[in-house]
C-alpha cells in the first residue's frame, strides 16, 4: 500500500518527501474515495429528487413537481410545523438550563460534584432507544393528559428533547469558560457590580457564543431526533422524521428525496452557521 | 471556583432548575423502566411489579443472548472498518496543505449533521436490487457483453454494516484527527531517518502516539452502534435485528414491557461497561506517560 512510486512519477514538482503523505496517490485514492462514499448517496438523493420520473432511476428531465407534491401533502407540512416548533421551544429551554449548569460547573465547587457532572453527562451517553423507552413508560404512567390542544400536545416530545439536548448545551458553554479571564471579574467587583451585574456584563457576554454554538446543536438535534419521538410521539403529534419514516416504509419515492433535500438545507445551513460562530468565537481567543 | 457558602442564591438559582429537570425528566423515567423491568405482565397494559427475576432470566435464552452477541459482533466488524479506514483518512487531512484541511474537516462533519432518517434512505436507493449500485453494475456488464444478476445488497447484514460505517465514520475521523494533529513530525522523521520503514514508523510512532485518539473514535463508534435502532430497521433482514430492534418490538407489537425494561436495563449496562473500559484504560495510560 505503501508505495511513493505512482506518487513521484505524477508529480511535476519536486518529489514527495517521507511526510508528503497528502501528495502521494494511494492517500488521495483513500480520501477520495472516503468522501464519494459519504456524500454520493445524499447527493443522488437530491439529484433524483429533481428526476421527471417516479421510479425509474434513469434520468428524463428536470422537474419540481415532487416538491410541489410534497408541499401540497397537508401531513407532511404539519409534520413539519410540528417539528420545528417542538425544536424551537426545546432549545430555549435547553439553552437557559444549559447556561445554568454551565456557570454551575464553572463557579462553584460543591460536595459529590464529580457525581453531578457524570449526572449531566448521561443524556449523552445513554442509548437513544432507553431514553425513548423511559420517556414513553414515564408519560403513560403518570398518566400525563393526550389530545390537548395544539401546541400544547407537542409538550411530552418537547420534555424528552430537552432532556437529551440540555446536556450538549452544558458542555460546550462549560468548554468556552475555561477561556474566561478571572480578572475581569475582579475588575468588575472592584468598580463596584454587585453578583447580578457580574454575570449579567461580564459572565454572559463572555458565554454567549459557546451558548449560541450549543443552542443550535440543540437545534439540530432535536429536528433530527427520530428514535426518541418515536416512543413519546401520538398519532396526531407526528414531526416531519416520523413521518418521513412512516413514508420511507412503504415505498422510495421521488416525494420522499424533495423533503428530505428540504430538510438537508436547513440542517446545512444551522451546521454552517453554527461552525461560522465558533471560527468567530476561535478569531476571539486569540485577538 | 468558590465555595458555594459565599453566594448560596446563585448557587441555587442555577443549581436547582437543571437539577429538578435531569430528575423529574430523566433520572425518574429511567427509574420507572428499572423498575419495570422487575414486574410481571397481567393483562393487556396491566404490570404488577414482583421484584422477580424472571425477565432477566428470560433474556438468558439463547435466543436473546444470540441477539446481543450478533448487536455486539456487528458492532465491532463497523468499528474495525471504521478505524481502518478512519487512520488513513484522518493522516491525509492531518497531512494536507493548510488551506485544504479547514476543507477537509467540514466535509467529514456535514453528513454527521445531515439527518440519520434521511442518510439511511439515501443509502435505501443506492444499494436495492434496482438502485445505482445494481444499475452502474448492469450497465458495465452489458457493455462487456456479460450476463448480470443483481446483487443482494440490501435487507441482509452486510447492508446494516455498511450502513452503521457509513453514519459513524465521522466519530472515528475526528478523535483521530485531534490526536495525531498533535503528534510531534519530527518524530516520524528521526524514526525514517533511523532507517525505519515507513510501516514500521507508521506501526511503533503513530499508532501509539494517537493511542487516545483511537480509543476515543472506538468508544464514540461502537456505543452508538451497540444501541443503533434505524439501520438495521430499514437495512437489515429478518435475521439482521439488533437489540434495539428486540427492545422497540417489546414496547409495540410484542407489547411485554417488563421483558423491553429489562432488555433496555441490560443494554445500558453493556454500554456502561465499555465506558468503564475507556476508562481503565485511559488511567493506565496517563499512569505510564506521567509516572
Amino acid at each position: 500500500m505503501r508505495t511513493a512510486g505512482p506518487g513521484r512519477a505524477s508529480s511535476r514538482r519536486a518529489p514527495p518527501g517521507p511526510l508528503d503523505y497528502s501528495r502521494q496517490t494511494w492517500m488521495r485514492l483513500v480520501l477520495l474515495g472516503t468522501f464519494v462514499f459519504l456524500y454520493a448517496p445524499i447527493a443522488t438523493l437530491v439529484a433524483f429528487s429533481f428526476n421527471d420520473s417516479k421510479r425509474n432511476i434513469v434520468w428524463r428531465g428536470f422537474t419540481t413537481k415532487y416538491y410541489e407534491k410534497a408541499l401540497a401533502n397537508e401531513g407532511l407540512i404539519e409534520a413539519f410545523i410540528n417539528s420545528i416548533t417542538i425544536a424551537v421551544l426545546s432549545t430555549v429551554i435547553s439553552a437557559i438550563l444549559g447556561a445554568m449548569v454551565a456557570y454551575l460547573l464553572w463557579r462553584f465547587r460543591f460536595p459529590l460534584k464529580p457525581l453531578y457532572e457524570g449526572a449531566i453527562t448521561l443524556p449523552i451517553v445513554i442509548p437513544e432507544i432507553c431514553l425513548g423507552v423511559a420517556m414513553l413508560v414515564f408519560f403513560s404512567r403518570i398518566g400525563w393528559p393526550t389530545g390537548l390542544p395544539w401546541p400544547f400536545n407537542l409538550g411530552q416530545i418537547t420534555i424528552a428533547h430537552v432532556s437529551f439536548s440540555f446536556a450538549f448545551v452544558a458542555m460546550v458553554a462549560r468548554a468556552r469558560m475555561a477561556s474566561f479571564n478571572p480578572e475581569l471579574e475582579a475588575a468588575a467587583r472592584d468598580l463596584g457590580a454587585g453578583e447580578w451585574a457580574v454575570v449579567r456584563d461580564v459572565i454572559l457576554p463572555h458565554m454567549r457564543p459557546g451558548l449560541v454554538a450549543g443552542a443550535l446543536l440543540a437545534f439540530t438535534l432535536s429536528l433530527d431526533d427520530f428514535v426518541i419521538t418515536f416512543f413519546t410521539s401520538g398519532p396526531d403529534t407526528v414531526t416531519f422524521p416520523v413521518k418521513v419514516y412512516s413514508m420511507v416504509r412503504f415505498s422510495v419515492t421521488p416525494e420522499v428525496n424533495a423533503a428530505s433535500t428540504v430538510l438537508i438545507v436547513i440542517t446545512v445551513a444551522v451546521t454552517v452557521l453554527a461552525l461560522w460562530i465558533q471560527n468567530r468565537q476561535g478569531a476571539d481567543k486569540s485577538g | 471556583m468558590e465555595r458555594l457558602k459565599r453566594h448560596p442564591v446563585g448557587f441555587w438559582v442555577c443549581s436547582l432548575p437543571p437539577s429538578l429537570w435531569l430528575l423529574a425528566f430523566f433520572l425518574v423515567p429511567l427509574g420507572f423502566v428499572w423498575v419495570l423491568g422487575f414486574g410481571e405482565k397481567r393483562g393487556l397494559i396491566d404490570v404488577e411489579i414482583t421484584w422477580t427475576l424472571e425477565n432477566y432470566i428470560r433474556a438468558l435464552d439463547p435466543l436473546y443472548l444470540g441477539i446481543f452477541a450478533k448487536s455486539i459482533w456487528i458492532s465491532a466488524v463497523t468499528t474495525v472498518i471504521c478505524l481502518v479506514v478512519g487512520l488513513p483518512v484522518a493522516l491525509g487531512i492531518v497531512f494536507a496543505p493548510p488551506r485544504w484541511k479547514p476543507v477537509l474537516l467540514l466535509l467529514v462533519i456535514l453528513p454527521f449533521w445531515t439527518n440519520l432518517l434521511i442518510r439511511t434512505y439515501a443509502l435505501i436507493a443506492v444499494l436495492r436490487t434496482r438502485g445505482y449500485v445494481n444499475f452502474t453494475l448492469e450497465w458495465g456488464a452489458d457493455a462487456l457483453g456479460l450476463p448480470f444478476e443483481p446483487l443482494a445488497l440490501l435487507y441482509n447484514n452486510t447492508a446494516v454494516i455498511i450502513g452503521l460505517v457509513y453514519v459513524h465514520l465521522p466519530f472515528m475521523v475526528l478523535p483521530l484527527y485531534a490526536a495525531l494533529e498533535r503528534l510531534d513530525r519530527s518524530l516520524i522523521e528521526a524514526a525514517l531517518d533511523l532507517g525505519a520503514s515507513q510501516l514500521r514508523a507508521f506501526l511503533t510512532i503513530v499508532v501509539p502516539l494517537a493511542m487516545p485518539g483511537i480509543i476515543t473514535g472506538v468508544i464514540l463508534v461502537f456505543i452508538p452502534s451497540l444501541g443503533s435502532y434505524l439501520t438495521p430497521d430499514l437495512l437489515g433482514g429478518t435475521d439482521s435485528q439488533m437489540i434495539s430492534n428486540v427492545i422497540e418490538r417489546q414496547f409495540k407489537k410484542a407489547n411485554d414491557w417488563p421483558f423491553g425494561a429489562a432488555l433496555s436495563f441490560l443494554l445500558m449496562y453493556v454500554t456502561f461497561g465499555a465506558l468503564a473500559i475507556r476508562a481503565v484504560l485511559a488511567r493506565r495510560r496517563e499512569r505510564l506517560v506521567s509516572p
